[in-house]
């Protein structure tokens, strides 16, 4: 799994996001991408290999492990980090929408004056790309629906881990009676404790993402809200003026 | 079971390492001399002695944890039994905690550059040579940045300690045992479990351990060293000055 590709990927959405926005961003990345990596995928690396049933039966381990191992935990969050990182890409897509957009009529306006030198228009075409927009009108929109995204992805990956595994404490002990088991079996799951620190350990910082993106969020209301009151309240007084 | 010679560590998992001490790496300019050492030391002691060595002596933990007995099952659920997180996953956490604080640093010069960005551009100076220039210079550690820096120490030294503290616990004495006794169900009694190269891994978690021991003198010796210097500057700028009064000042500012 090339992470770093993801990574290159989300620093640019970093120059757009708010402070809380490049938080989440190094948590994201130090805290569950380096851990998945470095950590967790050894943990569950023998996970099959390693899950044995009290049985000689051909076929019977394989069966069982796949009865109680639909997903395993590393996929699952895997494609969490996936989907939770691609909302911050309709950021970065809407910027470059405008960017283009700017540098058309930048070069439009400069066509019909002739007397514009080229230096110039390069100055102001490399000041367009290294811009930072203020996060207002509908960038503002697509940050917001970018982050309520982020929220539905990580509360629906953390919601099927409950489900699928009951919790999030890995059992010792499963017993199992599918075909071609002979009876009731035994089967024993590698390294039960590690995984349910390990386990424990996303969800909570999964959590944290979670506040992170609730933070935000409200954040960008708060300042929404202020901006059109100060916006009133300026009108007012440039009516007010105008009357007087 | 035939022994077989130590895994090699995954290329993806270094390449991994090393973007992560990239990302530490550039907080690097703001630190102090003994921050650079502790760096150093942390890279080279501890990331790489993990990867490269540690890292191969852990490989097959699990596979060659042998027990004494062919009921299945009851060589995983004595692994389990004590070995509840292997050491090489403590340590991977360790590095990784103990080494955030520093982007708190990190974060705090950015923001104090946007400040700065933001003070040019509304006196005038909002020329690309100026910006450029608030990019690259070496910011003081002074005022609320001593402040941050002092605290990312105080995090780093209790991460560290917290985590020996853990080792301890978890693996008494620190040493690795040659044999464990196991009557976990489903053993059919007491069992004899051999742990695999218990000596090599002893004298890989001493080292690390050693390694750590010096981390944390080293972030001491960079905590005085700083409240050293701001001791130093305060009683140069304000003549003849008691401790309280400095310590009052540092708290106000």
């Amino acid at each position: 799994m090339s992470w770093p590709i993801l990574y290159a990927q989300l620093v640019g959405v970093n120059r757009h996001s708010t402070s809380l926005g490049k938080v989440w961003l190094s948590v994201l990345f130090i805290f569950r991408v380096m851990v998945l990596v470095v950590a967790a995928e050894s943990v569950w690396g023998d996970e099959q290999s390693d899950f044995t049933c009290n049985t000689l039966q051909p076929g019977c381990e394989n069966v069982c492990y796949d009865q109680f191992f639909p997903v395993s935990h590393i996929r699952l969050w895997c494609l969490q980090l996936l989907f939770v990182s691609t909302p911050p890409l309709l950021v970065t897509m809407y910027v470059a929408y405008r960017n283009q957009r700017d540098r058309k009529r930048l070069l439009e306006g400069s066509g019909r004056s002739s007397f514009l030198s080229n230096k110039s228009q390069e100055e102001d075409l490399d000041t367009l790309k290294r811009r930072r927009l203020p996060i207002a009108g509908a960038l503002w929109w697509t940050y917001a629906f970018s982050l309520l995204f982020r929220l539905l992805f990580e509360g629906g990956f953390m919601y099927a881990l409950y489900v699928v595994y009951d919790g999030f404490h890995m059992p010792r002990l499963v017993q199992c009676d599918q075909w071609p088991c002979p009876n009731l079996v035994d089967c024993f799951v590698s390294r039960p404790t590690e995984k349910t620190i390990f386990t424990v350990f996303m969800t909570t910082i999964s959590s944290i993402c979670m506040v992170l993106n609730m933070a935000e969020l409200s954040y960008l209301v708060a300042k929404a809200v202020t901006r059109s009151l100060c916006g009133q309240k300026e009108r007012k007084r440039r009516s007010s003026r105008e009357d007087a | 079971m035939p022994l077989t010679p130590p895994a090699e560590p995954d290329p993806e998992l270094k390449m991994n390492w090393a973007s992560f001490y990239a990302v530490i790496s550039g907080v690097n300019r703001h630190s102090t001399g003994i921050g650079r050492i502790w760096l150093s030391v942390l890279f080279i002691f501890r990331i790489l002695v993990l990867v490269v060595a540690a890292e191969s002596v852990w490989g097959d933990e699990k596979s060659g944890f042998t027990c004494n007995t062919q009921q299945p099952g009851c060589n995983s659920v004595c692994y389990d039994h004590f070995f509840p997180i292997s050491h090489i996953r403590l340590w991977a956490l360790q590095l990784i905690l103990v080494s955030t604080p520093a982007l708190l640093v990190a974060m705090h010069v950015a923001h104090r550059r946007h400040v700065d960005k933001r003070i040019y551009k509304l006196s005038g100076r909002s020329n690309p040579k100026d910006l450029e220039m608030i990019k690259t210079q070496k910011m003081k550690i002074s005022g609320a940045l001593w402040w941050t820096y002092v605290i990312s120490l105080f995090f780093r030294i209790g991460f560290e300690v917290t985590f020996m503290y853990l080792f301890y616990m978890i693996y008494p004495g620190y040493k690795m045992i040659r044999l464990v006794k196991c009557d976990s169900y489903p053993c059919p009694n007491t069992v004899d479990c051999f742990v695999s190269r218990p000596t090599e891994k002893t004298v890989f978690t001493v080292f690390m351990l050693a390694v750590s021991g010096v981390c944390i003198i080293l972030n001491i010796a960079e905590v005085l060293f700083l409240v050293g210097k701001a001791y130093g500057k305060h009683l140069h700028t304000a003549g003849e000055s008691t401790v309280g009064a400095w310590i009052q000042q540092k708290l106000c500012s």
